[in-house]
């Protein structure tokens, strides 16, 4: 029988810190992913890490009031000033660890400005940050001796009176279903990206561990906060980063006007995320861009500046649009790239469900509020995933494992498995349904929503959602069966859409994210408060949760 | 635009499993990449066709096959320029099993790169903030550690292909990203533990600076430029006593002093004067040599412009010695 005190899911920056913090606590460990950890999506973070160092002038609290700024004022403050203050000895430890952070002229670590902050205090590898954290964090998981089940898939969590014995993991190479039982799991999953079309997200953004917690009961929050990044690529949307804009790059409409005068005069094309997407797309609507797109030009900043710190997304140009922002601008558009909800947790990515954790991008707990802030992402995930880890090795020090029937449990799930592969193969391919499903989402709840468009989309995922009940699933193997796993995958993402169009529609105001057309204001009164949606006996059920109010008051929000 | 893709499949599940070509035609965007038409044959032809990919934009590194029968990454490549004779050529990557289609088994690739201890190795004590580090030192090292282990290089490597112990230019090159950083090792950031596991057999003299690696990879590591100075930083911490080091030495003392390679000596030089067992090995070589009248001459003479030769010497070491 495999079985851990601690089982993390997911293998992103979140999952393997969790992982090794609680290997270091003590717990047996061991982590499971559907990629190797090195494919993760932590990867695609470009432009860097926040941290306010007090040793050069920076104070915490300024680093939390620009994130509970940004979040529109929904971010719970509680948990943002735990987020900030841990910041900078995170920083410090993934130095320590190996990271190549691009330094000063003293040697010190060096920052760069991103958006929506006063002052620069995100710390940067070139534009590939992320993937130089995540490589590094490998680096100390082969160390830490945690178990690693690489290129295995979750298919179910195993719960039993509200309390979790462990998941069902299927071994991609071999086909093999096994039970794992555990104390306590970890979700870090990553975010639902693939839930919209087109996404920044990378395919395997399915949202598993939003909808495995959300089907076995735990609290899902703010899922109506989807971040539309505004600097993502035309055509196939991958991602532009903020870095440009943070090393001095220009949003320019179709006559070459820097068009982010009229929305945000100080901060210009560094106001927060939500604010540039919606100044972009006004743009765009108003017939000022080009097919659907408006330009990023960063010809000023001069060719060794952009190879020194934006050589990658310089590729990403050349590769994918053949354009060279050396010479020329690039098009780009606002595009779905984050979800600022997810499983609700405590600061200590405690869910409502015994023995069950969340943290990354599949959590929320909330520190994005409304919208988040670039490059606190990343700080996100070690923070918290630390955390996570530390507590779940502690809880699972004085419990035991939760009996369960395994083969029983074995069974059950092989005959659901079946049941895909022994589907006719006379259904809608999985690809279309997808399709139907990311395209009716970008449609009615991207960067300006409705009620209209989202009870439309209500109403076509429900079709779509009896279109999944007949896909088949060509590959009738067992080894390496991806076929299986898309079909799987897509039912996951199913589970997260509905809950996410639920969220939105009942929020009847702007904040953030949201951009309501038929409730353009912010409405304080009424919806100063998390949203909260829960699977009930039958379907989704809303309700509200206080936001955390520590030291700053809410107030318009002007950059 | 339409895209005719010939893939190589490989069902393992079958009786007496053969790999066998498949031809698709796919339509994709004018600016599609092979990825995309890869994905595209798995959605709408066949689901059964299976391929690792995910990010799109060349940071995940799963997509890497071999394209018109070099390695690199599916999502990197455009594919209007992939076509050769009207048609694209994808089959697994090299140096490793096929599991099934282009998904080949990375064991013998992660196991190498444990091989390395790949985490950093200070001696020294922690400093309580950041270790102070030039920019010029970080960046450096940010072009190595800018590899994202999709195998390409692997895959290309012309000495694995016939010495499957070789570490490999991925493992070295991610082996060379400690050495050459200046918080592992000792307080000078030498990280002679390392260096003198490296310079062993399999390590790095064994690489024949072919130079597909480098060809190879989506992400300009440069994987061999990675391995030569993993040889400098070992001959400079005393590690000359290998056929690699002496080689090296024996070649370069050979031209610097006559102008060109005195080949006869060049092989006791390396091997070492006393390695008799190793020297009989090379004995059918030699008598090939002779027979096919391709003997190098006993006495071997100076060129007549041999100080010129010294001069370019003594112009290359100068910036070496800085170093």
């Amino acid at each position: 029988m495999l079985e851990h005190d601690v089982l993390v899911i997911g293998a992103g920056l979140a999952g393997m810190r969790a992982a090794i913090a609680a290997r270091a606590s003590g717990a047996t460990t061991a982590i499971i992913s559907k990629v190797h950890p090195v494919r993760s999506h932590s990867n695609a973070a470009q432009g860097g890490i926040n941290a306010a160092l007090t040793d050069r002038g920076d104070e915490w609290e300024d680093h939390a009031y620009d994130t509970v700024k940004g979040s529109d004022f929904l971010g719970d403050q509680d948990a943002i000033e735990v987020m900030c203050k841990a910041a900078g000895q995170a920083l410090i430890d993934m130095e320590h660890f190996g990271v190549t952070f691009n330094r000063d002229d003293e040697g010190r670590l060096g920052t760069r400005a991103f958006g929506g902050q006063r002052r620069a205090r995100t710390f940067f590898v070139g534009d590939f940050t992320g993937q130089a954290l995540l490589h590094v964090m490998f680096e100390q998981l082969i160390k830490s001796g945690v178990r690693r089940y690489e290129e295995w898939f979750v298919s179910s969590l195993i719960i039993e009176e509200g309390k979790v014995c462990g998941v069902m993991a299927l071994e991609i190479r071999t086909g093999q279903l096994y039970a794992i039982r555990a104390k306590t799991v970890i979700f870090c999953t990553g975010g639902f990206g693939r839930v919209f079309e087109p996404s920044t997200n990378a395919l395997i953004c399915t949202g598993d561990g939003t909808a495995l917690a959300y089907n076995a009961g735990a609290e899902l929050m703010d899922m109506e906060m989807v971040q539309y990044h505004p600097t993502t690529l035309a055509g196939s949307g991958v991602l532009i980063s903020e870095a440009a804009r943070g090393e001095g790059a220009y949003l320019l409409d179709k006559d070459g006007n820097r068009f982010m005068e009229k929305y945000a005069p100080n901060m210009m094309e560094l106001a927060s995320r939500d604010v540039v997407s919606r100044a972009e797309q006004t743009e765009i609507n108003a017939g000022n861009g080009v097919d659907g797109c408006v330009f990023l030009d960063c010809r000023h900043l001069g060719e060794a500046l952009i190879m020194e710190k934006l050589s990658q997304i310089r590729e990403i140009g050349i590769d994918l649009v053949g354009h060279d922002m050396i010479k020329e601008p690039i098009p780009i558009r606002p595009g779905m790239h984050y979800a600022m909800g997810g499983i609700r947790t405590n600061i200590d990515g405690q869910t409502n469900l015994e023995g069950v954790y969340a943290a990354g991008e599949c959590a929320c707990v909330s520190v994005h509020g409304g919208n988040r802030l670039g490059a606190n992402s990343l700080l996100d995930t070690i923070v918290f995933g630390e955390r996570s880890g530390k507590h779940a090795a502690e809880a699972s020090r004085d419990s035991e494992y939760v009996e369960f029937n395994v083969d029983e449990a074995v069974r059950k799930e092989e005959k659901r498995i079946q049941g895909f592969l022994d589907r006719p193969q006379n259904g809608d391919r999985i690809a279309s349904v997808r399709l139907a499903m990311g395209e009716s989402m970008n449609r009615n709840l991207a960067v300006y929503r409705n009620e209209e468009g989202m009870k439309a989309s209500l109403s076509e995922l429900k079709d779509i959602e009896k279109r999944y009940e007949t896909v088949p699933v060509d590959n009738k193997g067992k080894l390496f069966n991806t076929d299986l796993i898309f079909a799987l995958e897509l039912g996951f993402m199913l589970d997260c859409a509905t809950p996410i169009v639920m969220s939105a529609l009942d929020r009847q105001d702007s904040r953030g994210a949201q951009a309501r057309t038929d409730y353009p204001d912010r409405d304080d009164e009424n919806w100063m408060k998390h949203l909260v949606i829960k699977r009930g006996a039958s379907g989704p059920e809303l309700s509200y949760a206080p936001v955390s109010i520590t030291q700053w008051t809410p107030e318009e929000r002007k950059y | 635009m339409d895209v005719t893709i010939r893939v190589k499949r490989f069902d393992p599940e079958v009786a007496d499993p053969q790999s066998y070509w498949q031809e698709f035609t796919v339509s994709i965007e004018d600016n599609g990449t092979v990825l995309d038409a890869l994905i595209k044959i798995r959605e709408d032809n066949d689901g059964a066709f299976s391929l690792r990919c995910s990010c799109r934009s060349s940071i995940c590194g799963s997509c890497a096959v071999r394209i018109n029968g070099h390695a690199g990454l599916a999502c990197k490549t455009q594919a209007a320029t992939a076509i050769k004779d009207g048609v694209i050529t994808v089959e697994p990557m090299g140096n490793m099993p096929v599991i099934k289609d282009l998904v080949v088994n990375f064991d013998s690739f992660w196991d190498k790169i444990m091989e390395v201890e790949p985490y950093l190795k200070p001696e020294g004590p922690e400093p309580e903030a950041e270790y102070i580090a030039s920019n010029e030192s970080m960046l450096h090292l940010s072009d190595v550690t800018s590899c994202i282990m999709c195998g390409s290089c692997v895959s290309d490597c012309t000495v694995l292909e016939v010495d499957p112990s070789f570490l490999g230019p991925a493992a070295l090159a991610k082996a060379y990203r400690f050495t050459a950083d200046p918080r592992d090792g000792n307080e000078k950031g030498v990280s002679k533990d390392r260096l003198e596991e490296l310079t062993k057999p399999s390590g790095m003299w064994d690489c024949t600076r072919c130079m597909e690696c480098v060809q190879a990879c989506p992400k300009g590591v440069a994987p061999m430029d990675r391995i030569m100075a993993l040889r400098d930083q070992a001959m400079e911490a005393g590690f000359t006593n290998t056929n690699g080091a002496r080689h090296t030495e024996a070649f370069s003392d050979s031209v610097g002093h006559s102008g060109w390679l005195d080949e006869l000596r060049l092989v006791p030089k390396s091997v070492g004067m006393t390695n008799v067992t190793a020297l009989l090995g090379y004995a059918p070589i030699a008598i090939q040599a002779l027979t096919h009248g391709k003997m190098p001459p006993i006495i071997h003479k100076k060129l007549p412009d041999a100080k010129n030769v010294k001069k370019i010497f003594d112009k290359v070491e100068k910036p070496m010695e800085r170093d």
